[in-house]
């Protein structure tokens, strides 16, 4: 059953993944990217790790996409402008097919040669079960990870600064 | 595992059928109140106290003829209504009615009355609300029509902006209760209900509710008197009809999700839970349709001004609060 969820969740990514890149309506593309995911949050669950599931729905799925679109028709991009064209795009393909097989070598060696520690870690899935998967990561994060966590909230705060200003000047 | 999809398939039956029905008496309800508070009476023809309207509405809507614009984007056209539909059913599934019941003795275990109770209910509840914005979006850029468009923008970035004070006002609810999960928070609230340490979050939580749900006086994007009717102007027949049912079975979720999490669920004294929750969360639908006959329509720069400067540093205060009272509560 979940080996079933799996396959069917992660050929969905993975088509959608696909349609993101190769439609030509921008629109459609975020959509798909909206599928994409909605398909990712899915298999966070048949992890067991309900916490990322539902905030890859919330900020991923949701806030973030719902920006794109914003964006997208407020510029509104019907259609792409100028059809792909092979010679004329030569070197953007030439450098997306190395960066694309280097990835896959990355993702290759990972998937070969990096193993898994044997015996089980901190977290085995019965304490998890037994305390809690969002308690236990909360924990974490406030105690062994405070740093970079607060790190992040100031770089985040920044940018947000950041922004405002920009919009203020443009507007004056 | 078959005795589990069994029940599950049962409960979900019976759950949408309840939700559907009660989403076709709110519009008979709103105008019956409205009418009341209005001097007038209301639908009154169609059966005794016009009682059948909603169905002769229904079977109307399902019988006129449909219009899809023609430079509209048909596809996304036809799929937004759904898109705005579903998510306002399916965050259903885990609010609970109550305990546990038998059904009178029928049945040989007793069944939680509640489809499904996940640890991470009321995040679950907030992502699946924030796709809901998608229907909006979509069917006011679909339609090819600025009217729409400006109306679907201002739905969403309504939306959006008054999603972060309702969520800072239930992150109390959620430090007294020390769970995430609808029926613990429930369970935390068996000597007082929530809303008596949090009254602000409550106040806050309801009126990012009516903002959420698009209803007066937050029902700008609607705005007949400047956007003709905001993103579902295109719309007609039964993908109008999605529109508005989405907006009830928002409605009924919010007074659902309020019942849960401020006013102890399905708790009380002397009468069965079920009866306690109906009660309840009719209370607050009856408010929000009160709130909609008395007030006038909020500006565009009024509605963002309450939402960020008001709004937010409330919410922001009564998480203090929380702070301070929950060692002592729990």
């Amino acid at each position: 059953m979940e080996l079933l969820l799996f396959l069917v969740l992660a050929f969905a990514a993975i088509v959608a993944a696909l349609l993101v890149v190769t439609h030509r309506h921008p629109v459609y593309s975020a959509l798909f990217l909206v599928v994409t995911m909605l398909c990712i949050a899915f298999l966070f669950l048949l992890l067991r790790a309900e916490f990322l599931w539902v905030m890859q729905i919330a900020v991923y799925a949701g806030a973030v996409m719902v920006l794109f679109l914003f964006v997208i028709m407020l510029l509104d991009l019907r259609r792409e402008e100028r059809p792909w064209r092979f010679p004329e795009h030569r070197l953007q393909v030439g450098a997306g097919v190395i960066l694309a097989a280097a990835l896959a070598a990355q993702l290759l060696v990972a998937a070969v040669a990096v193993r898994a520690p044997a015996g089980a870690g901190p977290f085995p899935p019965a304490v998890v079960a037994a305390r809690g998967n969002t308690q236990l990561l909360g924990r974490l994060l406030y105690t062994e990870y405070a740093f970079p966590f607060e790190v992040t909230s100031v770089i985040l705060l920044v940018a947000i600064v950041g922004a405002m200003v920009i919009a203020k000047r443009r507007s004056d | 595992m078959l005795a589990f999809l069994a029940v599950a398939l049962v409960k979900i039956v019976v759950v949408f059928g309840c939700l559907l029905l009660t989403v076709a008496y709110m519009t008979w309800a709103e105008r019956k109140v409205v009418g009341d508070l209005q001097v007038r009476l209301g639908p009154n023809r169609v059966g005794p106290f016009g009682l059948l309207q909603p169905i002769a509405d229904g079977i109307k809507l399902l019988c006129k003829e449909e219009i899809v614009p023609s430079h509209a984007d048909r596809a996304i056209y036809l799929l937004a209504p759904a898109i705005s539909l579903a998510p306002a059913f399916i965050a259903f599934a885990v609010i609970p009615f109550g305990d546990t019941t038998t059904l009178f003795g029928l049945l040989r275990e007793p069944v939680a009355m509640v489809i499904t109770d996940i640890n991470v209910g009321v995040l679950y509840i907030f992502g699946i609300a924030s796709l809901g914005v998608y229907g909006i979006v979509l069917a006011g850029w679909s339609s090819n029509n600025k009217y729409a468009l400006l109306g679907g923008l201002r739905a969403s970035a309504q939306m959006i902006s008054y999603e972060l004070s309702m969520g800072l006002s239930i992150v109390g609810v959620v430090m007294l209760a020390g769970s995430l999960s609808l029926v613990d928070i429930v369970n935390a609230q068996a000597r007082w209900p929530f809303v008596v340490p949090q009254i602000l979050g409550f106040g806050i939580f309801f009126c990012c509710a009516l903002a959420e749900t698009n209803r007066a006086p937050f029902d700008l994007p609607e705005a007949e008197t400047e956007l003709v009717a905001g993103f579902h102007v295109e719309y007609s027949s039964m993908k109008f009809a999605m529109f508005f049912m989405a907006e009830y079975a928002n409605m009924i979720t919010a007074a659902a999700l309020a019942t849960t999490l401020f006013l102890g669920g399905w708790r009380g004294p002397f009468l069965p839970p079920l009866a306690w929750f109906l009660l309840k969360m009719l209370a607050l639908l009856y408010v929000f349709i009160w709130i909609r006959a008395t007030l006038p329509r909020f500006r565009y720069d009024q509605l963002m001004a309450f939402g960020w400067k008001r709004l937010l540093p409330l919410a922001l205060a009564n998480l203090v609060i929380a702070a301070a009272v929950a060692p002592w509560w729990r």
